[in-house]
Protein backbone atom coordinates (compact mmCIF):
# COMPACT_ATOMS: atom_id res chain seq x y z
CA UNK A 1 0.00 0.00 0.00
CA UNK A 2 2.33 2.63 -1.24
CA UNK A 3 0.85 5.71 -1.48
CA UNK A 4 3.20 7.94 -4.07
CA UNK A 5 3.89 11.61 -2.44
CA UNK A 6 3.71 14.65 -4.58
CA UNK A 7 5.43 17.06 -1.70
CA UNK A 8 8.58 15.09 -2.33
CA UNK A 9 10.49 18.14 -2.06
CA UNK A 10 8.94 19.25 1.38
CA UNK A 11 9.63 15.78 2.61
CA UNK A 12 11.40 15.16 5.97
CA UNK A 13 14.38 13.06 4.31
CA UNK A 14 14.70 15.53 1.50
CA UNK A 15 15.19 18.33 3.87
CA UNK A 16 17.66 16.27 5.82
CA UNK A 17 19.48 15.57 2.71
CA UNK A 18 19.55 18.63 1.76
CA UNK A 19 21.06 19.69 5.35
CA UNK A 20 23.69 17.05 4.96
CA UNK A 21 24.65 17.86 1.24
CA UNK A 22 24.82 21.54 2.02
CA UNK A 23 21.92 22.42 -0.27
CA UNK A 24 19.76 24.29 2.36
CA UNK A 25 21.58 27.30 3.97
CA UNK A 26 20.22 27.47 7.75
CA UNK A 27 21.73 30.88 8.21
CA UNK A 28 20.96 32.48 5.09
CA UNK A 29 17.92 34.72 6.74
CA UNK A 30 20.14 34.96 9.98
CA UNK A 31 23.88 35.84 10.93
CA UNK A 32 25.53 36.12 7.39
CA UNK A 33 29.11 36.84 7.03
CA UNK A 34 30.36 38.51 4.37
CA UNK A 35 34.11 39.39 3.56
CA UNK A 36 34.68 42.93 4.13
CA UNK A 37 34.77 45.34 0.67
CA UNK A 38 37.87 45.77 -1.29
CA UNK A 39 40.31 48.24 -0.12
CA UNK A 40 40.42 50.52 -3.26
CA UNK A 41 36.60 50.10 -3.30
CA UNK A 42 36.35 51.67 0.22
CA UNK A 43 38.98 54.63 -0.49
CA UNK A 44 37.37 55.99 -3.66
CA UNK A 45 33.84 56.73 -1.69
CA UNK A 46 35.97 57.76 2.01
CA UNK A 47 34.82 61.30 2.37
CA UNK A 48 37.16 62.28 5.17
CA UNK A 49 39.90 61.86 2.92
CA UNK A 50 40.63 64.71 0.59
CA UNK A 51 41.58 63.95 -2.80
CA UNK A 52 44.66 65.57 -4.14
CA UNK A 53 44.38 67.82 -7.44
CA UNK A 54 47.77 66.94 -8.95
CA UNK A 55 46.39 63.40 -10.15
CA UNK A 56 48.76 61.24 -7.90
CA UNK A 57 45.58 60.36 -6.42
CA UNK A 58 46.18 56.36 -6.08
CA UNK A 59 47.34 56.55 -2.45
CA UNK A 60 45.65 59.85 -1.02
CA UNK A 61 46.00 58.42 2.46
CA UNK A 62 49.36 58.50 2.49
CA UNK A 63 50.13 61.75 0.53
CA UNK A 64 47.46 63.87 1.92
CA UNK A 65 49.75 66.58 4.32
CA UNK A 66 48.08 66.74 8.14
CA UNK A 67 46.00 70.25 8.27
CA UNK A 68 47.42 72.64 11.25
CA UNK A 69 44.17 71.66 13.40
CA UNK A 70 45.46 67.75 12.89
CA UNK A 71 49.22 68.07 13.87
CA UNK A 72 48.41 67.83 17.85
CA UNK A 73 46.18 65.46 17.83
CA UNK A 74 48.61 63.02 15.50
CA UNK A 75 51.43 64.16 18.04
CA UNK A 76 48.72 62.95 21.14
CA UNK A 77 47.74 59.69 19.17
CA UNK A 78 51.41 58.63 18.63
CA UNK A 79 52.25 58.83 22.13
CA UNK A 80 49.45 57.32 23.23
CA UNK A 81 50.72 54.32 20.82
CA UNK A 82 54.15 54.61 22.37
CA UNK A 83 52.47 54.42 25.90
CA UNK A 84 50.35 51.10 25.36
CA UNK A 85 53.37 49.33 23.76
CA UNK A 86 55.18 49.80 26.10
CA UNK A 87 52.42 48.71 28.80
CA UNK A 88 51.92 45.74 26.55
CA UNK A 89 55.66 44.87 27.13
CA UNK A 90 55.56 45.55 30.99
CA UNK A 91 52.29 43.02 31.09
CA UNK A 92 53.11 40.52 29.21
CA UNK A 93 56.23 39.75 30.92
CA UNK A 94 53.96 40.47 34.42
CA UNK A 95 51.38 37.45 32.77
CA UNK A 96 54.38 35.49 31.64
CA UNK A 97 56.18 35.64 35.72
CA UNK A 98 53.12 35.11 37.64
CA UNK A 99 51.99 32.19 34.95
CA UNK A 100 55.30 30.32 36.01
CA UNK A 101 54.99 31.16 39.40
CA UNK A 102 51.41 29.94 39.95
CA UNK A 103 52.56 26.99 38.35
CA UNK A 104 55.88 26.37 40.28
CA UNK A 105 53.17 26.93 43.14
CA UNK A 106 51.43 24.08 41.84
CA UNK A 107 53.87 21.44 41.40
CA UNK A 108 55.33 21.79 45.10
CA UNK A 109 52.23 20.73 46.09
CA UNK A 110 52.49 17.64 44.14
CA UNK A 111 52.89 14.47 45.96
CA UNK A 112 56.10 12.69 45.12
CA UNK A 113 56.47 10.77 42.24
CA UNK A 114 56.12 7.37 43.09
CA UNK A 115 54.73 7.23 46.40
CA UNK A 116 52.83 4.53 47.04
CA UNK A 117 50.14 6.89 49.10
CA UNK A 118 49.69 8.48 46.63
CA UNK A 119 46.02 9.31 45.56
CA UNK A 120 46.28 8.24 41.79
CA UNK A 121 46.89 4.83 43.03
CA UNK A 122 43.60 3.95 44.28
CA UNK A 123 41.06 1.50 43.45
CA UNK A 124 39.95 2.04 40.08
CA UNK A 125 43.10 1.52 38.26
CA UNK A 126 43.30 -1.75 40.41
CA UNK A 127 39.76 -2.40 38.79
CA UNK A 128 40.99 -1.84 35.46
CA UNK A 129 43.52 -3.46 35.25
CA UNK A 130 42.04 -6.92 37.45
CA UNK A 131 38.68 -7.19 35.55
CA UNK A 132 39.58 -4.87 32.40
CA UNK A 133 39.72 -7.99 29.89
CA UNK A 134 36.49 -9.69 31.66
CA UNK A 135 34.63 -6.90 31.47
CA UNK A 136 35.20 -4.79 27.96
CA UNK A 137 36.82 -8.14 26.07
CA UNK A 138 39.95 -5.95 25.05
CA UNK A 139 43.26 -6.96 24.89
CA UNK A 140 44.83 -3.87 24.45
CA UNK A 141 43.41 -2.59 28.38
CA UNK A 142 44.10 1.19 26.55
CA UNK A 143 41.67 0.95 24.52
CA UNK A 144 39.03 -1.10 26.68
CA UNK A 145 39.40 2.25 29.05
CA UNK A 146 38.97 4.96 26.30
CA UNK A 147 36.43 3.46 24.51
CA UNK A 148 34.62 1.29 27.31
CA UNK A 149 34.85 2.60 30.60
CA UNK A 150 35.60 6.40 29.14
CA UNK A 151 34.15 6.22 25.91
CA UNK A 152 31.98 9.22 26.50
CA UNK A 153 35.15 11.28 26.51
CA UNK A 154 36.63 9.51 22.99
CA UNK A 155 33.07 11.11 21.82
CA UNK A 156 33.75 14.17 23.15
CA UNK A 157 37.25 14.44 21.30
CA UNK A 158 35.84 13.16 18.14
CA UNK A 159 33.63 15.96 18.54
CA UNK A 160 36.08 18.82 19.15
CA UNK A 161 37.83 17.50 16.39
CA UNK A 162 34.49 17.58 14.14
CA UNK A 163 34.19 21.41 15.55
CA UNK A 164 37.88 22.33 14.69
CA UNK A 165 37.27 21.34 11.18
CA UNK A 166 33.94 23.15 11.20
CA UNK A 167 35.91 26.15 12.36
CA UNK A 168 38.67 25.95 9.68
CA UNK A 169 36.27 25.31 7.03
CA UNK A 170 34.50 28.70 8.13
CA UNK A 171 37.57 30.54 7.82
CA UNK A 172 38.93 29.45 5.41
CA UNK A 173 37.09 28.33 2.88
CA UNK A 174 36.81 30.90 -0.76
CA UNK A 175 33.70 31.90 -1.32
CA UNK A 176 33.56 31.10 -5.34
CA UNK A 177 29.77 32.55 -5.31
CA UNK A 178 31.30 36.12 -5.02
CA UNK A 179 30.32 38.17 -7.48
CA UNK A 180 33.11 40.38 -9.61
CA UNK A 181 36.58 39.44 -10.84
CA UNK A 182 37.71 40.11 -7.35
CA UNK A 183 36.74 36.32 -6.44
CA UNK A 184 38.65 34.80 -9.46
CA UNK A 185 41.62 36.41 -8.34
CA UNK A 186 41.64 35.55 -4.63
CA UNK A 187 40.68 32.11 -6.03
CA UNK A 188 43.69 31.61 -8.55
CA UNK A 189 45.99 32.94 -5.72
CA UNK A 190 44.67 30.92 -2.91
CA UNK A 191 44.35 27.80 -5.57
CA UNK A 192 47.75 26.80 -5.83
CA UNK A 193 47.59 23.74 -7.54
CA UNK A 194 48.33 26.28 -10.80
CA UNK A 195 51.73 27.08 -8.60
CA UNK A 196 52.30 23.18 -7.91
CA UNK A 197 55.06 21.11 -10.02
CA UNK A 198 53.49 18.98 -11.85
CA UNK A 199 54.12 15.19 -12.05
CA UNK A 200 56.83 14.79 -10.06
CA UNK A 201 58.53 11.44 -11.09
CA UNK A 202 60.35 10.73 -8.07
CA UNK A 203 57.31 11.48 -5.72
CA UNK A 204 54.87 9.69 -8.12
CA UNK A 205 57.12 6.89 -7.57
CA UNK A 206 57.23 6.81 -4.14
CA UNK A 207 53.89 7.32 -3.68
CA UNK A 208 53.19 4.28 -5.60
CA UNK A 209 55.33 1.93 -3.12
CA UNK A 210 54.46 3.50 0.25
CA UNK A 211 50.68 5.16 -0.35
CA UNK A 212 49.06 1.55 0.25
CA UNK A 213 51.60 0.01 2.57
CA UNK A 214 50.44 3.34 4.85
CA UNK A 215 46.75 3.21 3.84
CA UNK A 216 47.11 -1.05 4.99
CA UNK A 217 48.48 -0.31 8.07
CA UNK A 218 46.30 2.45 9.39
CA UNK A 219 43.15 0.39 8.62
CA UNK A 220 45.63 -2.50 10.41
CA UNK A 221 45.82 -0.19 13.30
CA UNK A 222 42.24 0.85 13.04
CA UNK A 223 40.79 -2.66 12.58
CA UNK A 224 42.88 -4.10 15.58
CA UNK A 225 42.59 -0.93 18.58
CA UNK A 226 41.42 -3.53 20.64
CA UNK A 227 44.64 -6.34 19.75
CA UNK A 228 47.28 -4.58 19.62
CA UNK A 229 48.48 -1.30 20.61
CA UNK A 230 47.20 2.03 18.34
CA UNK A 231 43.18 2.68 18.18
CA UNK A 232 40.61 4.79 16.36
CA UNK A 233 42.88 8.10 16.97
CA UNK A 234 46.45 6.58 15.66
CA UNK A 235 45.47 4.56 12.84
CA UNK A 236 42.98 8.02 11.64
CA UNK A 237 46.13 10.17 11.83
CA UNK A 238 48.13 7.41 10.11
CA UNK A 239 45.25 7.40 7.03
CA UNK A 240 45.17 10.63 6.83
CA UNK A 241 48.68 11.39 6.55
CA UNK A 242 48.69 8.90 3.82
CA UNK A 243 45.87 10.33 1.84
CA UNK A 244 47.73 13.99 2.08
CA UNK A 245 50.61 12.25 0.79
CA UNK A 246 48.86 10.67 -1.91
CA UNK A 247 47.42 14.36 -2.66
CA UNK A 248 50.76 15.86 -2.90
CA UNK A 249 52.07 13.16 -5.49
CA UNK A 250 48.87 13.67 -7.66
CA UNK A 251 47.11 16.29 -7.32
CA UNK A 252 43.49 17.56 -6.20
CA UNK A 253 41.94 15.69 -9.47
CA UNK A 254 42.37 12.43 -8.31
CA UNK A 255 41.27 12.54 -5.33
CA UNK A 256 38.66 14.74 -6.27
CA UNK A 257 37.19 11.72 -7.52
CA UNK A 258 36.85 9.65 -4.16
CA UNK A 259 36.69 12.27 -1.76
CA UNK A 260 35.00 15.16 -1.90
CA UNK A 261 33.17 17.92 1.13
CA UNK A 262 30.07 15.76 0.39
CA UNK A 263 31.75 12.50 1.04
CA UNK A 264 33.51 13.99 4.35
CA UNK A 265 29.93 15.62 5.08
CA UNK A 266 28.34 11.74 5.19
CA UNK A 267 31.28 10.00 6.64
CA UNK A 268 31.60 12.31 9.42
CA UNK A 269 27.62 12.76 10.48
CA UNK A 270 27.55 8.90 9.78
CA UNK A 271 30.49 8.01 12.29
CA UNK A 272 29.56 10.68 14.89
CA UNK A 273 25.38 9.77 14.91
CA UNK A 274 26.79 5.81 15.43
CA UNK A 275 29.13 6.36 17.66
CA UNK A 276 26.43 8.63 19.79
CA UNK A 277 23.77 5.94 19.66
CA UNK A 278 26.03 3.12 20.28
CA UNK A 279 27.48 4.53 22.72
CA UNK A 280 23.98 5.67 24.60
CA UNK A 281 22.98 2.72 23.90
CA UNK A 282 25.37 1.10 25.73
CA UNK A 283 25.47 3.89 28.12
CA UNK A 284 22.04 3.19 29.54
CA UNK A 285 21.64 -0.78 29.08
CA UNK A 286 25.17 -1.00 30.41
CA UNK A 287 25.43 0.64 33.22
CA UNK A 288 23.22 0.65 36.64
CA UNK A 289 23.59 -3.74 36.39
CA UNK A 290 21.37 -3.73 33.26
CA UNK A 291 22.67 -6.42 30.26
CA UNK A 292 23.56 -4.89 27.48
CA UNK A 293 22.77 -8.02 25.16
CA UNK A 294 26.26 -7.08 23.00
CA UNK A 295 28.26 -10.61 23.40
CA UNK A 296 31.50 -9.64 24.43
CA UNK A 297 33.15 -12.53 22.15
CA UNK A 298 37.15 -14.74 22.94
CA UNK A 299 39.24 -12.17 24.04
CA UNK A 300 41.63 -12.06 21.19
CA UNK A 301 39.67 -12.81 18.64
CA UNK A 302 39.46 -9.70 15.64
CA UNK A 303 35.85 -9.52 16.40
CA UNK A 304 35.20 -9.41 19.68
CA UNK A 305 35.05 -6.87 22.62
CA UNK A 306 31.74 -5.77 21.79
CA UNK A 307 31.35 -2.18 20.27
CA UNK A 308 34.82 -1.60 20.62
CA UNK A 309 36.18 -2.31 17.33
CA UNK A 310 32.72 -0.24 15.18
CA UNK A 311 34.12 2.41 17.64
CA UNK A 312 37.12 2.10 16.83
CA UNK A 313 36.66 2.24 13.11
CA UNK A 314 34.29 5.51 13.43
CA UNK A 315 36.74 7.55 15.81
CA UNK A 316 39.59 6.53 12.44
CA UNK A 317 37.26 7.70 9.90
CA UNK A 318 36.28 10.95 11.85
CA UNK A 319 40.10 12.06 12.80
CA UNK A 320 41.05 10.53 9.06
CA UNK A 321 38.39 13.10 7.41
CA UNK A 322 39.42 15.76 9.62
CA UNK A 323 43.20 15.63 8.89
CA UNK A 324 42.96 15.26 5.08
CA UNK A 325 40.01 18.65 5.57
CA UNK A 326 42.64 20.40 7.30
CA UNK A 327 45.23 19.71 4.47
CA UNK A 328 43.09 20.24 1.72
CA UNK A 329 41.26 23.63 2.98
CA UNK A 330 44.70 25.20 4.12
CA UNK A 331 45.60 24.59 0.72
CA UNK A 332 42.79 25.57 -1.85
CA UNK A 333 40.08 26.72 1.06
CA UNK A 334 37.65 23.87 0.07
CA UNK A 335 37.66 20.35 -1.06
CA UNK B 1 70.51 2.09 27.52
CA UNK B 2 70.61 4.83 29.95
CA UNK B 3 73.05 6.81 27.99
CA UNK B 4 71.22 6.38 24.99
CA UNK B 5 68.39 7.81 27.16
CA UNK B 6 70.25 11.04 28.58
CA UNK B 7 71.54 11.37 24.66
CA UNK B 8 67.73 11.81 23.67
CA UNK B 9 66.32 13.99 26.09
CA UNK B 10 69.53 16.01 26.01
CA UNK B 11 68.54 16.82 22.17
CA UNK B 12 65.40 17.15 22.92
CA UNK B 13 65.90 20.00 25.22
CA UNK B 14 68.24 21.44 22.92
CA UNK B 15 65.52 21.24 19.85
CA UNK B 16 62.83 22.82 22.01
CA UNK B 17 65.36 25.87 23.08
CA UNK B 18 66.99 26.22 19.21
CA UNK B 19 63.33 26.40 17.87
CA UNK B 20 62.39 29.50 19.64
CA UNK B 21 65.89 31.29 18.95
CA UNK B 22 66.14 30.24 15.35
CA UNK B 23 65.46 33.35 13.15
CA UNK B 24 64.55 31.51 9.71
CA UNK B 25 60.94 30.25 10.18
CA UNK B 26 61.40 27.54 7.97
CA UNK B 27 64.19 25.65 9.97
CA UNK B 28 61.87 26.01 13.19
CA UNK B 29 59.80 23.86 11.72
CA UNK B 30 62.00 21.56 10.83
CA UNK B 31 63.46 21.57 14.00
CA UNK B 32 60.69 21.35 15.64
CA UNK B 33 59.92 18.41 13.26
CA UNK B 34 63.06 16.73 14.50
CA UNK B 35 61.67 17.52 17.77
CA UNK B 36 58.50 15.42 17.05
CA UNK B 37 60.31 12.67 16.54
CA UNK B 38 62.92 12.23 19.20
CA UNK B 39 59.67 12.34 21.38
CA UNK B 40 58.31 10.01 19.57
CA UNK B 41 61.18 7.33 20.07
CA UNK B 42 60.85 8.35 23.89
CA UNK B 43 57.53 6.88 23.72
CA UNK B 44 58.86 3.73 22.01
CA UNK B 45 61.28 3.85 25.14
CA UNK B 46 58.76 4.32 27.61
CA UNK B 47 56.65 1.31 26.52
CA UNK B 48 53.69 3.37 25.22
CA UNK B 49 53.91 2.04 21.56
CA UNK B 50 49.81 3.69 20.55
CA UNK B 51 51.07 7.15 21.55
CA UNK B 52 54.10 6.80 19.46
CA UNK B 53 51.79 5.96 16.38
CA UNK B 54 50.17 9.13 16.80
CA UNK B 55 52.98 11.55 17.48
CA UNK B 56 54.68 10.46 14.68
CA UNK B 57 51.91 10.76 12.51
CA UNK B 58 50.45 14.10 14.15
CA UNK B 59 53.87 15.69 15.41
CA UNK B 60 55.69 14.85 12.69
CA UNK B 61 53.51 14.75 9.42
CA UNK B 62 50.17 16.54 9.55
CA UNK B 63 51.38 19.60 12.10
CA UNK B 64 54.33 20.39 10.08
CA UNK B 65 52.68 20.03 7.14
CA UNK B 66 50.15 22.40 7.99
CA UNK B 67 52.88 25.23 9.49
CA UNK B 68 54.70 24.80 5.88
CA UNK B 69 51.60 25.19 4.11
CA UNK B 70 50.44 28.12 6.18
CA UNK B 71 54.12 29.72 5.95
CA UNK B 72 53.08 29.59 1.88
CA UNK B 73 50.11 31.81 2.35
CA UNK B 74 51.40 34.04 4.28
CA UNK B 75 54.61 33.71 2.20
CA UNK B 76 57.39 33.35 5.25
CA UNK B 77 59.67 31.01 2.97
CA UNK B 78 62.12 33.06 1.80
CA UNK B 79 62.53 30.71 -1.43
CA UNK B 80 58.71 31.04 -2.82
CA UNK B 81 59.22 34.85 -2.56
CA UNK B 82 62.01 35.46 -4.98
CA UNK B 83 60.64 33.10 -7.11
CA UNK B 84 57.65 35.26 -7.04
CA UNK B 85 59.74 38.22 -7.74
CA UNK B 86 61.21 36.36 -10.63
CA UNK B 87 57.84 35.64 -11.90
CA UNK B 88 56.41 38.86 -11.58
Amino acid sequence: MSRQRDDYENSWWRKFKGWVDGEVDLLAEGMEIRAPQMQEEGKTDKPSAPLLPSGTAENPLRETQPTDGQLPKIAEERRGIRWLRRFYQVMSVFLCLSIIFVLLWTVAYLPAFGNAGNPDNNEVSARYIERGVQETGAINIVTGMILDYRAFDTFGESCVLFIASCCVLVLLRIDITESGGRAGKRLAESNDRLFEPKDDVILQKCACILVPLILVFGIYIVLNGHLSPGGGFSGGAVLGSGLIFYLNAFGFRKTERFFTEKVYRRITLCALTFYCLAKSYSFFTGANHLKSGIPLGTPGAIISSGLILPLNICVGLVVACTMYAFYALFRKGGM
Amino acid sequence: MRLFEMILLLSLVVCAVSVAFTRDLLTSIVIFMSYSLIMCVIWVLLQSPDLAITEAAVGAGVTSILFFLTLKKIRAIRKEDQDEQAKG
